[in-house]
Parts: structure tokens; sequence; C-alpha cells
């Protein structure tokens, strides 16, 4: 991406490197952050194309395009891809890109490690996805990868997934430790804690969750790694083990794991909300406070992911009604976003699109999670296509469309351009009636009875699931718009403000647009 | 920079820890279900004559026996259905052949139903509590069990069942017969 090279014609260190080596080499922030940006890209592009097989397959019933085999490799590397790929490197890239320019700081705290903790996921990605073209295919056993089927009945191809699962936790780790660093160490003087932009906030305590459960999945996927070489039997009943120790363990991480993919995105809307209502936030700190309830209680639901394992009745009313309690600081988000669009004077630019979208359709998402907390209804709608229809659309028109919202809320000051409304109009009603569309009738399949990761199903789940298919590849080809508006902006475009929105706040709106390659290199003075 | 240096430190440690955690995480499991009992098994018992009282009242006992996958000894109860007098001693046994052409040995694993009957479960002898039941080509055994049910079982539970699982204790070959069989050729 063309991040624009400074006039500093006396001093050669300070623009970015020319050609190829500028990215294998760069330590700046914003390079870095450009660099995740379109490596998650990309990434989405592969499980979005992986997505489109499963939905092919399923667009009519009985077996047409794939073999089952490989329709289980296609779900399993979705799942890997778009969590892992996807939606948690576009994540960090808005980090890189943000948090120095909202704190006021000239660059991340610790440049080369953030080099070197984007360097080695492609690496991870080209290692997970080789595993298709080896002996026995790639991992065919969900995103969850629930042992036995991990372990004991897994492909040759399981110690690969396991060391590719090993390098993303340790980018991770690198990332938020030098998320954290950055934003303890190197506020401009005068921004306290709680005078922290919410992007900053959300991305502090999603940092310190990653730290704590990245360490975990790499302790499940190394017990794995040691049943299937080594002879041990962590999860094996054989040998004294126990395989419902694996979901356990899996899901502590699991369950912080699926908020670390929403906090940055409440963060995000708060932000877009705010500037395109023309108001100030309704409650900033309740939101603070909201952010840090949902983090701590994060680390204690995560059994209501395997109800039906055989609990104690004791410990299925603890987790679903801790559970259901994370429903308050939500609800109190939600709040506060309705509240400060309240009597707002509001313009629907496409990233104020994009985060009503967000609201009203993570909402409903989690509705629906409500309703699987509920024990007894959950033995109802465990593993059915209910299931599938909550967790995309919590991450779709949740984490997706936030990550939109914010390439369009942010990318005249990255580039320097405005996009093209009208087509990012286009873009955004083709995504939300794409979404839709997709995944609304996967509740009605599931609430009938369907299960999910099945390549086939009963000719009464035929007609949703065409209707499914179809929004499939509305939604899935719109993209292709939105790669072509990006790509336009980064070319040219009618010249954006410093400013860019009409009472925009934040530091990040003080510089030039494009941002110049070193920004704040003497701290700002906040009022 | 020193404050930068000790919020890595510090932020490593939390990393170290947790991995550490995520093993711990392994006993943690183990003891929890202990305490709680959740997971129906019943541990050996040294001394049961404190439950060996007056004989108490009739209730049926089920015995059941199943093969994990691949498993391929002869396992069955001798007895599938008994009416036993809680308080008072009770001994009867399994009967299981190695049907292979080879030395195997085989790892038992005990589950009651309904759970909460396992407290009142004192088994002095089991199979099950072997590390390993060891059995040369061909050759047979009768695997025996003794066990008192206390007369403090509460008074809705009439009927327990006892269940038995029968493994192939080596691993390495399990692991490596099921990719021979089921996976490389699928």
């Amino acid at each position: 991406m063309s991040t624009v090279v400074e006039n500093h014609h006396d001093d050669h260190h300070h623009g970015p490197a020319k050609g190829l080596k500028r990215w294998f080499y760069t330590t700046n922030h914003k390079d870095i952050g450009t660099l995740y940006l379109w490596f998650s890209f990309a990434m989405f592009l592969i499980g979005g194309a992986m997505a489109l097989v499963i939905r092919a397959e399923l667009f009519q019933p009985g077996m047409q395009i794939v073999e089952p085999e490989f329709y289980n490799q296609m779900l399993t590397l979705h799942g890997l891809i778009m969590v892992f790929g996807a939606v948690m490197p576009a994540f960090v890239g808005l980090a890189n890109w943000l948090v120095p320019m909202m704190i006021g700081a000239p660059d991340m705290a610790l440049p080369r490690m953030n080099n070197l903790s984007f360097w080695i996921l492609p690496f991870a990605f080209f290692v997970l996805l080789s595993s298709l073209f080896m002996d026995g295919g790639a991992p065919n056993f969900g995103w969850t990868f629930y042992a036995p089927l991990s372990t004991t009945y897994a492909p040759p191809s399981t110690t690969f997934f396991i060391f590719s699962v090993h390098i993303m936790g340790a980018s991770s780790i690198m990332g938020s430790i030098n998320v954290i660093v950055t934003i303890m160490n190197m506020r401009a003087p005068g921004i306290t804690l709680m005078k922290m932009p919410l992007f900053v906030w959300s991305w502090l305590i999603t940092a310190y969750l990653l730290i704590a459960v990245m360490p975990v999945l790499a302790g499940a996927v190394t017990m794995m790694l040691m049943d299937i070489h080594f002879g041990t039997s962590f999860f094996n009943a054989a040998g004294g083990g126990d395989p419902v120790l694996f979901q356990h363990i899996f899901w502590f991480f699991g369950h912080p794991e699926v908020y670390i993919m929403i906090l940055p995105a409440f963060g995000i809307v708060s932000h877009i909300i705010e500037t395109f209502s023309r108001k100030q936030l309704f409650g900033y700190s309740s939101m603070v406070w909201a952010l840090l309830s949902i983090a701590i209680l994060s680390f204690v639901v995560w059994a209501h992911h395997m109800f039906t394992v055989g609990m104690p009745l004791a410990a299925e009313l603890f987790f679903m009604w801790a559970t259901m309690l994370i429903a308050v600081p939500t609800g109190v988000k939600v709040f506060n976003w309705v509240a400060t669009m309240f009597k707002g004077s509001i313009t629907f630019e496409v990233p104020m699109l994009f985060a009503c979208a967000f609201v009203v359709l993570f909402t409903l998402g989690g509705f629906s999670g409500l309703m699987l907390a509920i024990v007894p209804a959950d033995f109802q709608y465990h593993d059915t296509y209910f299931v599938v229809a909550h967790f995309h659309y919590v991450l779709v028109p949740g984490a997706i469309f936030s990550i939109m919202a914010a390439v369009y809320y942010w990318i005249p000051k990255w580039t320097g351009n405005m996009y093209d409304e009208r087509l990012g109009r286009l873009h955004f009603w083709l995504s939300f009636i794409g979404v839709n569309v997709t995944f609304f009738p996967q509740h009605f399949i599931g609430l009938a009875g369907m299960p999910r990761r099945y390549p086939d199903y009963a000719l009464q789940f035929a007609d949703w699931n065409m209707v499914s298919s179809v929004g499939a590849f509305l939604f899935g080809f719109s993209q292709i718009l939105f790669l072509f508006i990006v790509l336009k902006t980064v070319m040219g475009g009618k010249k954006a403000t410093s400013e860019v929105w009409e009472g925009a706040r934040g530091l990040e709106w003080t510089v030039e647009s494009p941002a110049p390659y070193h920004t704040f290199t003497v701290p700002p003075k906040i009022n | 920079m020193g404050n930068k240096k000790k919020i890595i430190l510090k932020l490593s440690g939390a990393v170290l820890g947790m991995y550490l955690f995520s093993f711990l995480l392994v006993p943690l499991y183990d003891v929890f279900c202990d305490i709680t009992g959740i997971n129906g098994k019943v541990t050996q018992t040294k001394n049961a004559d404190s439950s060996i009282t007056a004989e108490g009242r009739e209730i049926s006992i089920q015995f059941i026996s199943h093969n994990n996958e691949g498993m391929p000894w002869e396992f069955k109860p001798s007895e599938k259905v008994s009416k036993i007098k809680t308080g008072a001693m009770y001994e009867t046994s399994f009967y299981a052949k190695n049907t292979t052409n080879k030395m195997m040995t085989a790892v038992a694993v005990n589950s009651v139903a309904p759970s909460n009957a396992k407290d009142f479960i004192k088994k002095v002898e089991c199979f099950c509590f072997q590390e390993g039941i060891d059995l040369m080509p061909g050759e047979e055994i009768l695997l025996p069990i003794k066990m008192v049910v206390d007369n403090e079982l509460p008074n809705n539970i009439k009927n327990i069942v006892l269940s038995y699982t029968i493994f192939d204790s080596n691993l390495e070959h399990n692991i490596i017969t099921d990719h021979d069989s089921d996976h490389m050729g699928s």
C-alpha cells in the first residue's frame, strides 16, 4: 500500500526503504499494520472460498461436488483460517496502525519483535495449507479439534497443524506483549488510563486475554502432539486419560478467544458511532467497566460449550447463570451505543452503516447465544445449525463488519484519499443482504434439527439450505467489490483533509492525511 | 527503559505460567472429579469392615461389559443381574479371553450409574484396580470383584449398574492399526 514517503531529503533513514526490502525489514508500525491487514484480507478470501465449497455442496441434498473427506477438510480449514488468519490478524493490523497514533506515541514499544510477530504468520499458514496436499489430507476434525478425533483418528498431517498453531500462538503472544508495553509505557503525557480512546482500552484488555489463553492452547496442542507421537495418554482412556479433559482445556482457551475476536470490534464501533452521531459517547467509563467485566467473566463460562458431556446439575446451573450474566455488561454497551445515537445529528456514511448493522446483528447473535445458554434448550440445539447461525451472526456481521467499518473509517487517514462513497454503499448493502440471507435461514434448519458439520442432509432441510447457499455466494462475491474499492482508494481519489470526518475526536485526526511515515516523534500536548 | 523491561519480564512470566497451568489442569481435573465423584469411578477401599453390618434391604445389581474399539478379547460378566443385600459382602467375576495369537495387556475402566451410588459401593477387590491384565495367546481368566454396598445407600436407589470397559493398553499398536485400517485406506 502506498504509505507516502516523506520529503526528508537530508535524512535518509526517515523514509521507508525501497522495494521488497521495505516490507521484509520494516519496523515501522504503519508498515506492519498494512502487512497484517493485507495478509488477513488474503486469508479472508481463501477462507471464504472454502466456505463457498461448503455452501456449494450443501446447495442440494445428496453428495454433488466434493468427497465427504474433502468436505471435512474444508470445514476445518475454513474455521481455522477465519479465526486465526482473518479476524485476529486484522485486529492486530488495526492495533498497529492506530494504537500508537491514538496515544501519541512515535511507534510500537518493540518494533523488531513487531516485525517478527508478523513475518512468522505467513509461514504458519503455509504449513497449515500445505497439509491439503499431504497423504491422508488436511486436518478434518473441525476447528475445535476434539480428541480423540484429532489424536487417535487424525490424519498424519495433524503434526503440521500442531506446529502451525504453535507459530500462530507465538505470533499472537508477541503481538500482545507489544501492545501492552506500548500502551503502558508510551502514552503521551496527559493521557491517563481513563482518558484513553476506547479502541486502545479494548485492545489492552484483549491483549491480556491473549496472554492468558494462547499458552493454554499451546499446552492443549502439545498434549495432542505427545499423545500422537510419544505414547502419553492425556486424552486416551485406555491409558488412564480422558477425552472430556480435552474439551475442558480447549474451551478454557476457546471462550476467552471468542471475546478476543469481539472486544476490539466494540472499541471500533464506539468510535464510529460517536463520530457520525456528532455527540460525545454516552457513558465512557461504563463502557470501560463493561469491557473489563466481559473479559473477566469470559474465564468462568467455558463449559457452556459442552453441556451435553454429562456434567452434574450444579455445574450446568453455574455455567448457565454465569453465561447469562455476560448479557448484562453487553447490554450496557448496546445501550450506550443507542444512547449515543439518540438525538444525535446522524449521517450514514459507509462506516456508520456498517456500525449500525453491527449493533443490530451482533445483538441478534447475542440473543441466540442467550437461548443456547439455557441448559435444557441447549440439549436440543447442541451441534445443530442453530449454533452455526449463532456464531456466524456474532463473527460475520459482528467482528468482520466492524473490521470493514474500521477500514472505511480510517482508510482516508492511511492513504490520504477518500473511498468511493457510492461503491462503498453498494458493498454495504450487498454484504448486509448477503449475510442475512446466508445465516438467518440457518436458525430455522437448526431448530428443525439439522446437525452441523455433515456434507449431506435430510430432504426437509433442502429449501432453506438452497436459500442459504445463494446468500453465501452473494456475500462472498461482494467482497471482490470490497477489494476493488480498497485498491481504488489506494491508487487515488478525492484528497482527504486531516480531520477527514466532521467532528471526529482523537489524536489520529490531528496529523495530516495520509499519516506521515513517522508521527508524534515529539509527544503531542494534551489539554 | 527499566520500566519497559519489567513489564516485558512480567508478561513473559505470565505466558510461561499459563502454559504450565494448562498442564496443571490435567491433575486438577482428576482431583476435581475425585472430590465431586462426577465421573462415577469407584476407587479401592482397603477395609470395608465398617460397612459389613446387619443385612439390609434387597437391591438389584447389573453388570455390563464393553470392548473399546479394536479390542478383540472376549469379555463378559459371569452373571448379568443379581439380587444382593446391602451390608453384606458380595463376590462375582468377569470372564476374559485373549482371542488373538499374541500376548496382550488390557486395562479396565469402571463406571457406576446412578453416579450418586458411587460413595456407597465399597470395593475391596476389583480387576479394574490392576495396572494391567496380561493374557497369553488363547488364555482365559476369571477376574474377581469383591464388594459391599453400604446400608446407607439412599432409599430411592433400587438398581445399580456397574459398567466395565476394557482397553488394549498397547497404545502405540492401537494408533498404528487405526491409521492403517481406517485412514490411509479412505
